[in-house]
């Protein structure tokens, strides 16, 4: 009887452990696999030289306009 | 700087299409190519919502993990753009792409599909910043002039805010505060992990 159970313990036991063989499907993007042609910066133009500081603050300038709580009260 | 994002509003959205025409002028976008779009929920019944959508510039964009030539990269402000001369008009990213924002010129015979276009965030292409080249495949770079997205910056009511993430998010946090609503329809909890309290059950025991 006993040796019934351990052979039907024992075919049993993969069933258990298939669930750790599941692979996973999420496909995830690798950086560096880009095949096109390069991009420059945006700081790199005739407009900034090349100053990212300059391109920051100007960008900055344009995120809080956005912002009329702060425009309506400054003006 | 943090990742460049939009971020609609749908309670200032008034469904002006303002923000799909000045992307169309400013890049001078085909007909049948629509690279901004208003969606409105439940449209005619009161209380009726709109949205405006593009590409939202996915920080785990599906378009890059699926496109077979690779022609997907990401700038270091975040942006996703694309190399059109690589691209062969597949139509995997436009699948995969959650909010439709890749399009595809037809406009030839047999459903010919031409080169992905899609929104760039003004900010152009693999291409020489302001080249007659870069205007042709992906429009004016606004980015590269220090500016922000046209679509946004011309927004009458600021219900499409775009640039960097974290200012915008501000703005956006202000104003659900301010108004004291808005929260509970956009993913408020998703991004500030507050759970607000259940309402008070009237005549209930509290």
């Amino acid at each position: 009887m006993r040796k019934i159970l351990v052979v039907a313990m024992a075919a049993v036991l993969p069933l258990f452990a298939a669930g750790c063989g599941e692979k996973p499907t999420v496909t995830v993007y690798k950086q560096g696999m880009y095949q096109g042609k390069p991009d420059q910066q945006p700081w790199d133009n005739e407009q900034f030289k090349g100053d990212k500081v300059a391109w920051e603050k100007a960008v900055k300038a344009r995120n809080l306009g956005q912002n009329e709580y702060e425009r309506v009260v400054a003006h | 700087m943090a990742r460049m994002k939009f971020l609609a509003d749908a309670e200032r959205c008034i469904e002006c299409n303002g923000c799909v025409t000045a992307c169309k002028q400013e890049h001078e976008i085909p007909w049948g190519v629509n690279r901004r779009r208003v969606v409105t929920l439940n449209d005619g019944v009161p209380g009726e919502k709109s949205i405006s959508v593009a590409c939202m510039h996915c920080s785990d964009a599906p378009c890059m993990a699926v496109c077979p030539v690779d022609v997907f990269y990401k700038t270091t402000e975040g942006l996703v753009l694309h190399d059109k001369d690589l691209c062969i008009g597949c139509g995997y990213c436009f699948y995969a792409c959650p909010f439709g924002a890749p399009q595809f010129p037809q406009d030839g015979a047999f459903g010919l599909r031409g080169k992905m276009d899609k929104c760039t965030f003004c900010a152009g292409g693999p291409e020489p910043d302001f080249s007659p080249a870069e205007f042709k495949k992906y429009g004016r770079n606004r980015i590269a002039e220090g500016k922000l997205p046209a679509c946004a910056e011309q927004c009458a009511t600021k219900a499409l805010l775009g640039g960097d993430g974290d200012v915008i998010a501000d703005i956006y946090r202000r104003r659900v505060t301010t108004r004291g609503r808005g929260s509970e329809v956009w993913g408020w909890g998703t991004a500030y992990g507050r759970p607000e309290k259940p309402p008070a059950q009237p005549g209930g025991k509290s």
